[in-house]
């Protein structure tokens, strides 16, 4: 069904309007506590029951994933359709039905190079919410060199049987599924990865969580002792999957960069200049009172404008045909100093309140800006460390040299 | 808020990157220095208003193109590239929007046609300290019956070695720091009483300090409503920062064009100098700013435009982010040209020292972050 002209994207719009009316659970249009955030997948609790009526009514209109095709359960939908259901969600305060890494991340590059089994196999339970997927890329020993990875893929004939160790996994001890980047020839660097996936209840596997500088975390060290995973779970050919591997980089980086990493709306945190007007002060005039602070407050926040406009300007960039490849490279480097001089100045304005660990005395929103600084360190080194950010743009970018 | 060019503001940009690169390069500037020119060429003024630029801003009616400031800061960036010395900002920016919003219909029709065909020129009389400060105006407007009497001084008045008009600020009521009380004057530079002080300034554009010493304007020439000049000052100072903003862009993006072919260019250790990553890092860090500052400038072009009510918002935001890129990038420009960076044989001190008059014009870095601060309710 195309629609294409404006009134047919009225006419969808109305059509969507009247089906949120009737679908959409009163409780899921109301702001989301962290704690019923859904994730899908076979530990799914549901901890608010309507958030399984909304995720099943989402998933079978496949508005989970409003542009996937519908034959592998997604919505069907045009860009331009996508934007009014989002639209129309926004406006009665819809809760996104499922947070995913299989939408955000494994999906598309599933759509692009997976075969059609394949793709009827998996997409349509990332769809549903049944199959909550991980990744493993980076290893102990392959951090910013992402492709000098080691974990072992041997053919055993009927079977691959995989060797190795995992870090960063996020989530990996929720997760049902894995997607891997596994090395299949070691002769060669990039053209020795393939990716394969595979059930993390397959024998062999075993995930450790990791605790960060700023408390728990999502993140696990995934261990693969001798698991046997059937051959028709390897990706595009073998020793293909470092082009697969570059292309979900790119879904990993621009999801990051948009979402600012993360906003503190709902959290009870408040920006640094309002808890540099609670705890500094102000005077008669309403100023900050350390006015070397209020000025390094104002630079922040209009670093955090630029940052927005740029995102926006390369959007309407990429609209309108033009090269914008430019423009977003600098945005991850650009979104991880921005987050990261937000936290500093929060805890700065905090003063000692902004200096609590857990338990009484503190404000929670206190408490969760001196976690969120010490965990937005990891932003200039997560994704691509802001120094091989830096790299890259010197050298795609600006066309500098590599050193001899 | 849009940040796509349309057709025309596209062909005006290329025909103005065309006109300074080939017309007005840094080294048309270095010739006005060394033959004692401060910065002032009166045959470039001709060119200029047969391009039709001293127009840009001014309606069909007035015999302008009326393209509006988006197009403007099209020519701002492009003679921003070549650090061109040109009466723009204080005439077809100031000048025409001061009228445009405080003028009188007569007065419209008497101004806006010669600020358009290159005749007259004007510069905006202020600041009387060192730094910008708007509501700091101490310079006594007397009414006298008839009109006014002008009495006070004015600091570093861009253009005002050479400007046929100045539009002085004067204050007929209340004291140095009310924003109640600012009156705007048209003053010709020939009135009597006027006197002129000619500086030659590190960026070789020359400016002037100004003596008005008992100098009589007629009603005809007060420009808006006495004592509320401040509602015209402000929207105006706003366009004029914009449109700064949108010249300190073009001298970034030239001066880092020009340091990144060095980085190309220059051996050293038998290498590119530009394959050694810690020169690689500064030179990203400096696209990544000028990037930011080129999303603040469209956008605050674009707020004018579209007479958006977050133009004062956006105007200290692109004054304040250009400024801190352009002091980045000219200093930068320098220590990464090394020896030959600092030779006056070199373009790269032109750079820098435009770069620091740009900054101080109009409001610091400092003094946007301070007004972003209040607007921002803290």
């Amino acid at each position: 069904m195309p629609y294409d002209t404006p009134s047919d994207l009225e006419a969808f719009r109305t059509e969507v309007r009247e089906w949120l009316d009737e679908n959409c659970p009163e409780s899921m249009r109301t702001p989301m506590p962290e704690d019923e955030v859904v994730w899908g997948g076979r530990r799914e609790k549901f901890k608010n029951p309507d958030s399984k009526i909304w995720l099943e009514r989402m998933g079978e209109k496949g508005w989970t994933a409003p542009t996937w095709p519908t034959e592998y359960g997604g919505g069907g939908l045009s860009r331009e359709q996508a934007k009014v259901l989002d639209e129309e969600m926004r406006r009665i305060n819809a809760r996104t039905p499922l947070f995913s890494f299989g939408l955000w991340m494994f999906g598309p590059a599933l759509i692009e190079f997976g075969n059609e089994e394949q793709k009827k196999r998996f997409l349509p339970d990332i769809v549903m919410g049944k199959t909550r997927w991980c990744q493993g890329y980076s290893e102990p020993g392959a951090g910013s060199d992402l492709a000098g990875l080691q974990t072992k893929c041997e053919d055993k004939g009927d079977h691959y049987l995989i060797n190795g160790q995992k870090v960063w996994t996020s989530y990996a001890d929720q997760a049902d599924w894995i997607f891997c980047l596994v090395r299949t020839d070691s002769s060669v660097k990039h053209e020795g990865i393939s990716f394969i996936l595979f059930d993390m209840e397959s024998e062999g596997v075993e995930t450790r969580p990791i605790k960060l500088i700023s408390g728990s975390s999502p993140f696990c060290e995934t261990f693969f002792n001798d698991v046997k995973v059937p051959k028709d779970q390897l990706v595009g050919e073998v020793n293909g999957g470092w082009k697969i591997a570059k292309r979900l980089l790119q879904h990993e980086r621009s999801s990051i960069s948009a979402s600012g990493f993360g906003s503190a709306r709902g959290s009870g945190m408040l920006g640094p200049e309002e808890y540099a007007k609670i705890h500094v002060g102000t005077d008669k005039d309403g100023k900050v009172l350390d006015g070397d602070l209020r000025g390094r407050i104002a630079d922040h926040m209009m670093y955090a404008k630029a940052f927005n406009l740029t995102v926006r300007r390369s959007g309407e960039q990429a609209k309108a045909g033009q090269e914008v490849g430019h423009t977003a490279s600098i945005i991850k480097y650009a979104a991880a100093k921005m987050n990261q001089d937000k936290f500093e100045l929060m805890i700065e304005a905090l003063g000692t309140e902004g200096l609590g660990w857990e338990g009484e005395g503190f404000d929670k929103g206190a408490k969760m800006a001196t976690r969120g600084w010490l965990r937005s360190k990891g932003n200039s080194i997560e994704g691509g460390t802001s120094e091989v950010n830096l790299n890259v743009v010197a050298k795609r970018v600006l066309g500098l040299r590599e050193h001899q | 808020m849009t940040f796509v060019l349309t057709e025309d503001q596209e062909m005006l940009r290329d025909t103005a990157v065309n006109f300074t690169r080939d017309e007005l390069p840094v080294k048309h500037l270095r010739t006005l220095r060394d033959n004692g020119k401060n910065g002032v060429d009166a045959e470039a003024r001709q060119k200029l208003a047969e391009l039709g630029f001293f127009g840009v801003l001014i309606p069909e009616e007035y015999d302008g193109v009326g393209m509006g400031l988006t197009a403007m800061g099209q020519v701002m960036e492009a003679q921003g590239r070549t650090l061109a010395s040109t009466p723009l900002l204080q005439t077809a920016c100031i000048g025409a929007s001061a009228i445009l919003l405080g003028g009188t219909e007569a007065q419209k029709k008497e101004w806006l046609p010669n600020i358009a065909s290159g005749e007259v020129t004007t510069a905006l009389a202020l600041d009387e300290g060192s730094h910008h400060n708007p509501t700091g105006v101490a310079t006594e407007a007397e009414s006298n019956g008839q009109g006014y009497t002008l009495n006070g001084a004015k600091k570093y008045v861009q253009d005002g070695h050479h400007a046929d008009v100045f539009i002085v600020v004067g204050r007929t009521f209340g004291e140095a720091g009310d924003t109640h009380g600012l009156t705007l004057f048209l003053v010709p530079r020939d009135a009597k009483g006027v006197s002129v002080q000619t500086l030659n300034t590190v960026d070789s554009h020359g400016a002037a300090h100004l003596t008005l010493e008992d100098v009589q304007v007629d009603e005809a020439h007060v420009l808006g409503a006495p004592d509320k000049g401040h509602d015209i000052l402000e929207p105006v100072l706003d366009r004029a920062r914009i449109a700064l903003a949108a010249e300190m862009l073009g001298s970034s993006l030239a001066a880092f064009e020009m340091t990144l072919e060095y980085l190309q260019t220059r051996k050293q250790f038998g290498q590119l100098i530009g394959s050694f990553q810690a020169l690689q890092h500064r030179a990203a860090q400096m696209f990544t700013d000028i990037e930011l500052t080129k999303s603040c400038v469209a956008a605050a072009l674009s707020a004018v435009d579209e007479q958006r009510n977050d133009i004062a918002e956006l105007a200290s935001l692109a004054k304040a982010r250009a400024g801190e890129t352009v002091h980045l990038v000219s200093n930068d420009t320098v220590q990464l040209h090394g020896g030959i960076g600092m030779t006056d044989d070199h373009e790269s001190g032109f750079y820098m020292k435009r770069a620091r008059v740009q900054e101080a014009l109009l409001g610091s870095a400092s003094f946007h972050r301070d007004r972003y601060a209040q607007m921002n309710g803290f």
